[in-house]
């Protein structure tokens, strides 16, 4: 293993004080309990907006605290989700009387901790806890009576959005809502070019030989459906492209939002250049990109490869995606 | 049997899951995501912490405890999940006699909470296929007679079963469900961590 580290069991910790360290304009962070704070949480009359999940994403969570997106980031271990002690306390920071709304990405664990957290946080303090499950993940696709599709890519874009309709003061049920409006619009589709490691684990999770690729990957290093022989940027945007087009699906004259994101080992060079070939799919689809995303925003620790997430839009979905955010993984017109 | 018996089978599951950390580990790299081993040693490392500084009067406050610990150090599924046992197992033997019979009532009282959290159901490829055939040989066990010892021995090798069953399933629970058919010929991590705290019943319960 070779990374830039201290102790493997300290990466989590030391991540954090740094976090604090570099945006002390944006962000508190509670060491104790892991979460990191929107300086100015909680707002009065503000919904308060709360995620979490495992680190080794980053930027997300915490990277998409501050105006115009969450409240509160919970950190949990390097792909384990976080605890309900955690979200409790997250969660009562940032009430501010309006409510709380928990973004979740369906994964086992991430569901399970969450939902202890709302029920303790309703029986504890009498928060109002509403939750908004993520599950945007096309690959997974005998979804019925398992644990379901992932929540991946579409996470990021409901983050924001959701987080600038929170910011003009709307009701929780009305964010809500709305979470689940994104949600229920996106779909995304993702591969690697090689494996990840954890640190705690100390090698690759999978291996993968120079000549083979996995397509239908999540975000936790696991491998995907299939393994498939590496093949061209070309063919690679049609496998992430299509199944994602057709399961919505989305038609001729829909505008989305294109978001084409790194795993967290692919130089921005080769992004562009899928995203080059994403947009040509989309041009003779006939869908219109109203609005475009590149870059590494929810990453699998040092995994190369993209993922693909589509989000169908409208005039208020495209209002509140333009309105200012001052995160440090994400920052317009602020 | 009373508190010292059954801090010594947390102790002891502390150490066989410490052990086993990074056997659990590479189960959970083929079909999962890498950290079911170090999450189970985080969380009974936590709980041996607890019975170092904490001395417990009644069983049902020690086995609440551990649940509690798991629940907040360990993440995952596997922290609300065998959190959710431990607590509903301790509260089921609150004021009760220890005997073979209140200890499955109690077993099957932790089990159903694992099911109310994790929603699975029998051949899903979780945890739940060391548990159910456990919990069965051990009634059938004290059914026919035998002891703690005996009844306890009986769970632990119908865990193991249950446990190599789980290979050639398809995952329809869990991370490893999102792998399909390629889950299949992959020994589940959380029925082997099960059959790991059973047979560590059976050695130190008896």
């Amino acid at each position: 293993m070779k990374k830039l580290i201290n102790d493997p069991a300290d990466v989590v910790s030391e991540a954090l004080l740094g976090m604090e360290a570099a945006h002390p304009d944006r962000l508190r962070v509670d060491h104790q309990n892991r979460i990191v704070y929107r300086k100015e949480a909680p707002r009065a009359g503000k919904v308060g907006l709360i995620s979490g999940g495992g680190s080794g994403h980053e930027p997300m969570h915490g990277g998409f605290v501050g105006l115009g997106m969450l409240d509160a980031a919970c950190a949990g271990e390097v792909f384990t989700s976080p605890v309900p002690d955690q979200m409790m306390a997250a969660t009562k920071a940032v009430d501010a009387g309006a409510g709380v709304l928990h973004i979740v990405k369906n994964y086992t664990g991430d569901v399970m901790n969450f939902e202890m957290a709302a029920e303790l946080a309703a029986a504890d303090a009498g928060t109002e806890v509403l939750s908004v499950v993520t599950n945007d993940d096309v690959a997974v696709q005998d979804s019925l009576y398992t644990a379901g599709r992932r929540g991946v890519g579409v996470t990021v874009l409901l983050e924001k959005i959701v987080g600038a309709a929170a910011e003009e003061g709307r009701p929780l049920q009305e964010v809500a809502d709305l979470a689940r409006r994104v949600n229920d619009n996106g779909r995304s589709m993702g591969m690697a070019l090689t494996s990840c490691t954890v640190p705690a684990a100390g090698k690759p999770t999978f291996e993968l030989a120079e000549n083979e690729m996995e397509v239908g990957i999540g975000i936790h290093g696991e491998p995907g459906r299939q393994r498939l022989p590496l093949a061209s940027a070309k063919e690679v945007a049609a496998m992430l492209v299509d199944p994602v087009l057709g399961d919505l699906p989305y038609s001729k004259g829909d505008s989305v939002i294109a978001f084409v994101n790194g795993m967290g080992g692919t130089p921005l060079i080769e992004l562009y250049l899928m995203y080059n070939e994403v947009h040509q799919l989309l041009d003779r689809a006939g869908i219109t990109v109203a609005r475009s995303l590149v870059g590494n925003y929810i990453t699998s620790l040092e995994m190369a490869g993209c993922s693909v997430t589509l989000l169908k839009v409208d005039d208020e979905l495209i209002r509140l995606w333009d309105a200012p955010v001052n995160t440090p993984g994400l920052r317009w017109g602020a | 049997m009373g508190v010292e018996d059954f801090a010594n089978w947390l102790r002891d599951s502390a150490r066989v899951l410490h052990e086993n950390a990074g056997y659990l580990t590479e189960l959970d790299s083929a079909i999962g995501d890498a950290d079911h081993g170090s999450n189970m040693d985080r969380g009974f490392a936590a709980i041996v912490a607890v019975l170092d500084e904490t001395s417990f009067s009644a069983v049902d406050e020690l086995l609440k405890k551990a649940g509690m610990t798991l629940v907040s150090k360990v993440g995952g599924a596997s922290g609300p999940l065998y959190g959710t046992f431990f607590l509903r197992f301790g509260t089921a033997l609150a004021g009760a006699e220890i005997t073979p019979a209140s200890i499955g009532e109690a077993l099957k009282a932790g089990v159903g909470g694992i099911l109310a959290r994790g929603k699975a159901e029998l051949g899903d490829k979780t945890m739940y296929d060391a548990w159910a055939p456990a919990l069965e040989a051990y009634d059938a066990a004290v059914a026919g007679g035998s002891d703690l010892a005996g009844a306890l021995a009986a769970a632990a090798e119908a865990a193991a079963k249950g446990r190599d069953a789980t290979t050639p399933l398809v995952a329809r629970k869990g991370r490893a469900s999102y792998l399909g058919e390629r889950s299949v010929g992959h020994q589940d991590p959380g029925a082997t961590s099960t059959t790991l705290l059973l047979e560590s019943a059976a050695r130190t319960l008896a």
